[in-house]
């Protein structure tokens, strides 16, 4: 899905740049609100694991592949603001080091990739856990629908972008089903990775799971039978 | 304590699970394009790719530089990225966490 140099013109490479520049400002700012010093390592963990699984390409058929965006677990698991500037992170190394991702284009993919997929990641997860506060499950399945969401709705943000400033004409209806065709299958292998890693975490550390906040006090009860709820800290 | 050091022994699985992915995992990735090249290979806007202007650097495309082996290459570019990865954003958020006691003047106006 990183989008390489020469796809978008540069007027709206340019506006990315900008809008990605200003997205990753507001998340400065709203990062400080989700991190202290317990949850802010896991926050540099999760860019690196994203940054390791982003480089499992699996196959959707056809001789295509896929990866994992990973917006959608980051903001499950780190929260919203500091899921941007993670995943931000994972894609400024991308380009830089590795030439993945076009380095005009670095904008582009950090709205499409770092900004978009954890925006539809939270609101599902969000929605979910708002309709069932105490629920794993419900936190679990809103997480999977929110990372299967968000790579077809990162797709057609492309497409949208395309349509403004794209290198060449191309019939755009079926560029935006060609594109939302293969990356629903992406989708599904980016909802099966986002569950079975958050299902993991939720296993072994629900505590350090941004999301799961509210199911914290059941948590803290199974592990401390004797204790009460939120003690003094 | 024993919390805190649950928590090392957790971001220290965390972080051989990533290494491990990227450094040994990867070369079994499928190489076939990804959703937006193939995409564009069939739309008919592929050739308007270009080359990143560090397409000529030592770790470009997954691969090290003078590295023959493809599984060590690709393997020692996962570990490097991991880490790069790890230092920037960890620093990153390591700059922006509360510490302590947030300051009168924090932006989230919460204090701890």
């Amino acid at each position: 899905m990183h989008v390489p140099d020469g796809f978008l013109d540069a007027t709206t490479s340019a506006g990315t740049a900008v809008l990605a520049a200003g997205t990753v400002a507001v998340a400065l700012r709203g990062a400080r609100a989700e991190l202290d010093e317990r949850t802010a390592p896991l926050a540099g963990l999760t860019a690196a694991f994203v940054f390791a699984v982003q480089m499992m390409n699996f196959p959707v058929g056809a001789g295509t592949s896929g990866h994992l965006m990973g917006g959608a677990l980051a903001a499950a698991l780190v929260g919203p603001w500091t899921a941007v500037l993670s995943v931000t992170c994972v894609l400024v190394v991308q380009a830089l080091l590795f030439a993945d991702g076009g380095l005009t284009a670095l904008g582009t993919n950090v709205v499409l990739i770092g900004a978009v997929t954890v925006a539809v990641g939270y609101l599902c997860t969000r929605l979910a856990t708002a309709l069932a506060p105490r629920s794993r499950a419900a936190l679990l399945a809103g997480s999977g629908i929110g990372a299967f969401l968000s790579v077809p709705v990162a797709a057609l943000a492309f497409v949208g972008l395309f349509a403004v400033g794209g290198a060449v004409d191309v019939p755009l209806g079926a560029m935006a089903a060609t594109m939302t065709g293969v990356h629903l299958l992406i989708g599904l292998g980016e909802a099966a990775i986002t569950v079975a890693v958050l299902g993991a975490v939720l296993a072994v550390r629900p505590d350090l799971v941004h999301a799961a906040r509210r199911l914290r006090g059941t948590a803290t009860l199974a592990d401390r039978p004797a204790t009460a709820v939120g003690g003094a800290r | 304590m024993t919390r805190a050091r649950r928590t090392g022994g957790f971001l220290l699985a965390g972080l051989l699970l990533a290494l491990l992915v990227a450094g040994v995992g990867s070369y079994y990735a499928s190489s076939h394009p990804d959703g937006l090249e193939w995409s564009a290979e069939q739309e008919g806007f592929g050739d308007t790719a270009r080359d990143s202007a560090v397409a000529g650097s030592p770790l470009a495309d997954y691969a090290v530089t003078g590295v023959d082996d493809a599984r060590l290459s690709g393997g020692l570019a996962g570990v490097v990225g991991v880490a790069a990865t790890l230092v920037l954003a960890g620093g990153v958020t390591l700059l922006v966490r509360r510490r302590g006691r947030d300051r009168a003047d924090a932006p989230a106006g919460r204090t701890g």
